[in-house]
């Protein structure tokens, strides 16, 4: 069984490196929560876009890619985001970083 | 400083004794400052420049002794075994840098590549962030909250300027070392002061400075001369693992030595922070309750040094007007 630790050195930063490079907003976000709180999946499923967000930055891809699907890119996430991470936009950098790295992804 | 400049410039007679050799205390060695990265060497000067004033006697080199009120006047006695009467007195002992090899499980003073904030500043001003072999780091860790916010080590409080200063530093290293990846592990981000969310928000953006929510329990170093770290990423809810090249404790503020051993030998009151305790916290803030006596700057709670200049000059006016009253 994988450990639940992080190992921060052996993990695969280049899907956040990827979305960073094109949306330079993925780096200022201070996991308020706001984004998770008003999103419709999160309310109903297990999905939140703030671990979503930390965990990409870790390079815990894989659990970043299991639900990275259930997003319905609706963005109200990016309106209520009080410091203007275009949360949309790095929902759909990480499904394209996913697809082109990892073969029949997303 | 400040105050007595702004006294001697309303035409009060002035005796500043300072226990270093020469005066600027911390300040004189840090390198650029928050928020604007001005060089601390400014703020030195401009504090200089105050003293300079014919009605200004600077005494260096001279801690008090002892410190009694005698009907109205007060007898200072000094370590060079002279006396000094005055009408009022305004203490400025400032605070002390939190002593990181307290906190053992850092590893400050056990492993070389383990540094304090303070340790850093000077390598700024070297121009030399080395590690301890002379190699330059790649990983860098900053841990928030050393000797703040810690029940363990008898400080409940927080020092309130550590976060900024590691935020201003982690920017620092970046220019630097432009390659290096730093991390900042804190517990809360604390920017309550003019410009320093401002500051938060540039360093992720153009610094990519990355911020982990969880305080450090213990360090280790391994074979490869690496600092392992283990802490709760509490964001991600999960334990994370990293080795990091060098290691910056923000140590916090603690009252200082000399003010314990003031407040000791004058009875003058501190508080359960053992800052000297203020008269009254809204309207008092610069007022000891042995009346005469005022305070200025760090020695009643931690402070920047916009704040302790104004309150400085605060106290100015709290002297002023108790002479006013006196007269009358």
């Amino acid at each position: 069984m994988k450990g639940r630790q992080i190992n921060y050195d052996t993990n695969d930063k280049s899907i956040a490196e990827y979305i960073s490079e094109r949306e330079p907003s993925f780096r200022i976000c201070i996991e308020c929560g706001c984004c998770s709180s008003t999103c419709t999946t999160g309310n109903f499923t297990r999905f939140s876009l703030r671990e979503l967000q930390i965990l990409l930055k870790r390079g815990e891809n894989e659990s970043v890619r299991e639900v990275i699907g259930k997003c319905m890119l609706c963005g109200k996430c990016t309106l209520a985001c009080p410091r203007g991470v275009n949360t949309r936009n790095v929902i759909l950098l990480a499904r394209e970083a996913f697809q082109k790295r990892i073969k029949n992804a997303v | 400083m400040e105050a007595a400049g702004q006294l001697a410039r309303a035409d009060y007679i002035v005796t500043l004794l300072e226990k270093e050799s020469v005066t600027g205390g911390h300040v004189k060695d840090w390198y650029h400052l928050f928020p604007d990265r001005r060089d601390s060497r400014e703020v030195i000067n401009y504090l200089e420049q105050q003293v300079e004033h014919k009605n200004v006697s600077l005494r260096t080199g001279i801690t008090v002794e002892n410190l009694r009120k005698n009907s109205g006047s007060f007898l200072i006695k000094t370590s060079d075994g002279g006396e000094i009467k005055s009408d009022a007195v305004i203490v400025a002992t400032g605070f002390d840098m939190f002593r990181s090899e307290r906190k053992e499980e850092y590893g400050y003073g056990i492993y070389d590549n383990v540094i304090t904030s303070a340790d850093l500043e000077a390598m700024f001003r070297k121009n030399e962030v080395r590690r301890h072999n002379g190699d330059i780091p790649a990983t860098i860790g900053f841990i928030h909250c050393v000797g703040s916010r810690d029940e363990k080590v008898g400080n409940v409080y927080c020092s309130k300027l550590c976060c900024v200063t590691a935020v201003k530093q982690a920017m620092e290293v970046k220019k630097h070392i432009p390659g290096a990846r730093v991390f900042c592990f804190y517990m809360d981000m604390r920017m309550g002061g003019a410009m320093y969310e401002e500051l938060y928000k540039e360093s992720q953006e153009n610094y990519g400075i990355n911020y982990i929510r969880g305080k450090l329990s213990e360090v280790a170093e391994n074979i490869n001369n690496k600092l392992v770290v283990k802490v709760e990423d509490t964001l991600a809810g999960r334990p994370l693992r990293m080795e990091l090249d060098m290691l910056v404790l923000m140590a916090g503020m603690e009252m200082s030595r000399s003010g314990l051993n003031l407040a000791k030998s004058s009875g003058l009151q501190t508080g359960e922070n053992r800052f000297f305790a203020p008269a009254d916290h809204h309207f008092g803030s610069n007022k000891s309750k042995m009346e005469g006596v005022f305070y200025a700057g760090a020695c009643t709670a931690p402070m920047n040094i916009t704040e302790t200049i104004s309150h400085a000059r605060a106290a100015v006016a709290d002297v002023i007007d108790y002479f006013r009253n006196m007269k009358s």
